[in-house]
């Protein structure tokens, strides 16, 4: 585990990029006057990565990632999400995402939820409710097809949001703090499905989350981010092996990549205003 | 012998005030009682008159069967306005102009008509609305506006008008209910078509969903409690916009022209009655509402 660079190199397995953004920046404009939430960020993602964004808030790593999504409009840069520019990438449903809420629709089965952008993308019922019945299973929430958002904790909730993610099989799985309203022991339960999840569906996810073991236990590269303006200060790269428990948390190399995050976001953050 | 019924059931007043409907009871009996004693210190002079000029020796129950008794009273008792409701609903046949259910049947067609037309109105406005920024700043100031003028001041000129252009009976009421009705449902939908909360958005936007896609798979659904919200309050003042209708041509059918005969010829009664009347399809009305409302909210997933 070396320090690399900002401009780290592909980490994919066949080495082409995702997502690749250079010098971008995005600047709010308010009433007091423009805010820079993200300053010239430079950022390559690679296929089959799982890459999480940390930093305190502020600091922009869920604009990073609705930038990516094309949920926010750069100011400035370029930034093109599987080959192509952020917003034909939307338009081609080149991603899912995962909110910081589950956004369940209330009058909506967990069933339908599931299926709701195979609606849209205008896929036969019949196979719909197949593909439900497939990801549903694969976030452990079969038998719950007919229930209501209401009647389902909020662990469930989010892992049916996943699900919904995932239905169009998309490559790309954009995350933001997707456990962070979740108690530790649901997060750490739900932190070691979406690593089995990865692994078992290759896809590529960007992670954002201000938790500094859930990012070392997830990801393959962590990028800490810093506020004001919001920017990447170290890209650290962590192989651990694809297939791990949440006990390697104890392991000395799993402690040495925390004290760089750690340190990355001491460095980058001042706590004198 | 038998022990049946020992100590399982509970008595029969402990039973009553167990529900809603021993609280009730009781709020409407001291309504009853209250109603009585102002109908006899509402009519107690005039019958005093009635005596006096009839030499007659009175004594206080007299007066007091005297004033729930009278012709004209200034406050009819609650079983003289019962037994007019009895002669106009029960007594007559539906078809005959002096028949409450004809006329209580003419108020409502035109309650129904406007109300829809209204819903629709109201509808198609919030959705203009919410998908055209201009439209909001354009047409709100004159939405809002439009409530502000009284309706029993353009209500004649209403009737007059499509009279000259030979539009009578039924569709001037109804134009009228409509113009009612539709500011709440515009109102009310607005709200509702614009409640879901950003990331519901958002994930419409990560989808790519057309306007139209978001439009009938979010902003619809979401939108559905605040409609029936909304024509709750519609349904009723569309009643009110029928009935004022038919206050200024003297129509001959409706239960305005029955309020406004009653007040032309001191026929108290025949106004309570009507009166009774409008509240009771306003309430039954807003229940059906209520009732389709709560159906909707159950194929909906609503917690029971």
């Amino acid at each position: 585990m070396t320090p690399s660079p900002v401009q780290s190199g592909p980490a994919g397995s066949d080495g082409d990029s995702v997502v690749r953004a250079h010098g971008l920046t995005l600047s709010f404009q308010t009433a007091d006057g423009p805010v820079h939430a993200l300053s010239d960020i430079d950022l390559e993602i690679g296929r089959g990565e799982f890459v999480s964004l940390i930093g305190p808030s502020g600091c922009g790593k869920t604009t990073l990632l609705r930038a990516i999504a094309d949920l926010e409009q750069p100011t400035g840069g370029n930034l093109s999400v599987n080959g192509v520019p952020a917003h034909e990438a939307r338009l081609a449903r080149g991603y899912g995402y995962v909110f910081q809420a589950p956004a369940l629709y209330p009058w909506r089965t967990i069933e339908r939820n599931v299926t709701l952008p195979l609606e849209i993308m205008g896929m036969a019922a019949g196979a719909r409710r197949e593909k439900a019945r497939d990801y549903l299973e694969l976030v452990n929430l079969s038998g719950f097809e007919k229930k209501f958002p209401w009647q389902l904790s909020g662990g469930m909730q989010q892992r049916a949001s996943i699900a919904r993610a995932l239905c169009f099989d998309p490559d790309l799985l954009l995350m933001d703090e997707p456990f962070g309203a979740l108690d530790e022991i649901v997060r750490d339960h739900l932190n070691e499905q979406l690593l089995q999840l990865w692994a078992k569906t290759q896809k590529t996810v960007v992670f954002v989350t201000h938790s500094i073991p859930e990012a070392v236990f997830l990801s393959t590269k962590i990028v800490v981010m810093s506020p004001r303006p919001g920017r990447i200060i170290d890209v650290i790269e962590a192989d651990f092996p694809r297939e791990r428990s949440l006990d390697i948390r104890e392991t000395p190399e799993f402690l040495e990549v925390a004290h760089r995050v750690r340190e990355g976001l001491r460095a980058g953050h001042s706590y004198d205003d | 012998m038998t022990i049946e019924g020992q100590g399982a059931v509970p008595g029969l007043t402990a039973r009553i005030f167990a529900g809603h409907a021993g609280p009730i009871a009781v709020v409407v009996l001291a309504i009853v009682v209250i109603w009585y004693a102002g109908a006899v210190y509402m009519n107690a002079p005039r019958q005093m008159d009635v005596f006096k000029r009839a030499n007659a020796d009175w004594g206080a129950v007299d007066l007091i069967e005297g004033t729930w008794a009278q012709d004209r009273p200034i406050l009819p008792a609650p079983h003289q306005i019962l037994a007019e409701l009895k002669k106009t609903i029960i007594d007559q046949k539906v078809t005959s102009k002096r028949s409450l259910v004809f006329h209580t049947w003419v108020t409502l067609s035109s309650t129904l008509l406007g109300f829809a037309t209204g819903a629709v109105l109201g509808i198609v406005l919030a959705v203009g609305i919410v998908h055209v920024g201009t439209l909001e700043k354009s047409l709100m100031p004159w939405i809002i506006s439009s409530q502000t003028i009284p309706i029993l001041a353009i209500a004649p000129m209403v009737v007059v008008v499509l009279g000259a252009i030979g539009l009578k009976g039924l569709v001037p009421k109804a134009l009228i209910s409509t113009y009612l009705c539709f500011f709440p449902v515009t109102i009310g939908m607005v709200k509702g078509l614009r409640s879901p909360d950003p990331l519901q958005m958002d994930l419409m936007s990560t989808y790519s969903a057309s306007p139209w896609q978001t439009f009938w798979k979010l902003r619809w659904p979401a939108s559905l409690p605040f409609l029936f919200t909304s024509l709750k309050v519609a349904v009723a003042i569309s009643l009110v916009g029928a009935i004022v209708g038919e206050l200024p041509t003297g129509a001959q059918g409706g239960l305005g022209a029955r309020l406004l005969a009653g007040s032309y010829y001191g026929q108290t009664i025949q106004i309570w009655s009507a009166l009774f009347t409008a509240a009771a399809l306003a309430a039954a009305m807003v229940v059906l509402v209520g009732v389709v409302e709560r159906v909707v909210v159950r194929a909906m997933g609503g917690r029971p």
